[in-house]
């Protein structure tokens, strides 16, 4: 294997981390809907981290050795019609996973909260927050960006 | 070499592929996602249902996708028409890793499911966390599949 050739392993795996951190952010959307209580709310931060660190480490690495191969690889350029349209859908993608993370952090710091202030039994106004629409939203909107990408990176139209 | 991993495939190839890969990135989100809940569950019986069902729910029909996706692109890409010593390397890598890994998280949702049904008497937790070592296997397998698929080491 070529050192482009490891490059390109590493931006694939990459890819993967980010879907993978993206499923896992759904799969805690599921579960935290039925949460109602601060306990179980800040319970689920272990595995928030988890995908913290998927959707990072994915979403740095696609960045970064996709622009070296778009530079490295002969037959594409960094000016490509769908390695733009590309680049310009991760920003959009990292953008909304921003506000998605946001409109979920309220749950956790109404958890947090509730919890400092003594109060572990269920509460509607955290639950509220955790069925957040916005932040349901915002992930679906992410997500459908992210499929996107992988159809540019598969068809590459134009290329 | 990469240039010619890059190219562009023709275009009666791209739609099993993207049906491969978008498989293979829910089963590995689905493995990640599963094991890492059932390795914070601390024993909760709430966080070990969650676990299992996400390796049931969302792994599982991932590797489904990913699976019927590897075959259809198999054959799309002709390589049903080679004999079996003029597949490449990492081809062979990535059936060995689905087949292998197909028996073990077979194995890993049955013990699981077996732990779920214990639950009701609060046992079965053993049985989840012996469910997640397997399927952190299939998962560390499935990123040596991705590596070579991608690579495609000689």
């Amino acid at each position: 294997m070529s050192f482009d050739d490891w490059i390109l392993a590493l931006h694939v795996l990459s890819a993967f981390a980010f879907v993978a951190g993206m499923v896992t952010f759904w799969v805690l959307i599921v579960a935290v809907r039925r949460t109602d209580t601060p306990e179980g709310t800040i319970r689920m931060e272990p595995v928030v981290k988890v995908g913290n660190a998927a959707v990072g480490i994915g979403a740095g690495g696609t960045i970064v050795l996709g622009i070296w191969l778009a530079f490295s690889v002969g037959g594409y350029d960094i000016w490509d019609g769908w390695i733009i349209a590309a680049i310009v859908l991760w920003l959009v993608g990292v953008a909304v996973g921003q506000r998605t993370a946001n409109a979920y952090m309220q749950g956790m710091n109404k958890a947090q909260e509730l919890q400092a202030a003594g109060q572990t039994g269920p509460s509607s106004e955290l639950l509220a927050l955790n069925r957040t629409q916005n932040g349901v939203l915002f992930h679906g909107l992410a997500s459908v960006v992210v499929v996107l990408i992988l159809v540019l990176m598969i068809w590459k139209p134009g290329a | 070499m990469t240039s010619v991993i890059a190219a562009v495939r023709p275009d009666s190839w791209n739609f099993p592929l993207f049906v491969h890969v978008l498989g293979a990135m829910i089963l590995v989100g689905g493995l990640l996602t599963g094991t890492s809940v059932l390795a914070f569950a601390r024993g909760e019986a709430r966080f070990l249902r969650l676990g299992y069902w996400t390796l049931l729910a969302v792994a599982l029909p991932g590797y489904i996708v990913m699976r019927i996706g590897a075959e259809w692109s198999f054959v799309r890409q002709g390589w049903d028409d080679l004999p079996d010593d003029a597949v490449p390397v990492w081809i062979d890598i990535g059936y060995i890793v689905a087949d292998a890994g197909a028996l073990l998280f077979l194995i890993a949702l049955i013990v699981g499911g077996i732990g779920i049904r214990r639950l009701r008497h609060e046992k079965g937790a053993g049985l989840l966390k012996a469910a997640m070592v397997l399927a952190l296997v299939v998962l560390a397998a499935a990123v040596v599949a991705v590596w070579a698929m991608s690579g495609k080491p000689d």
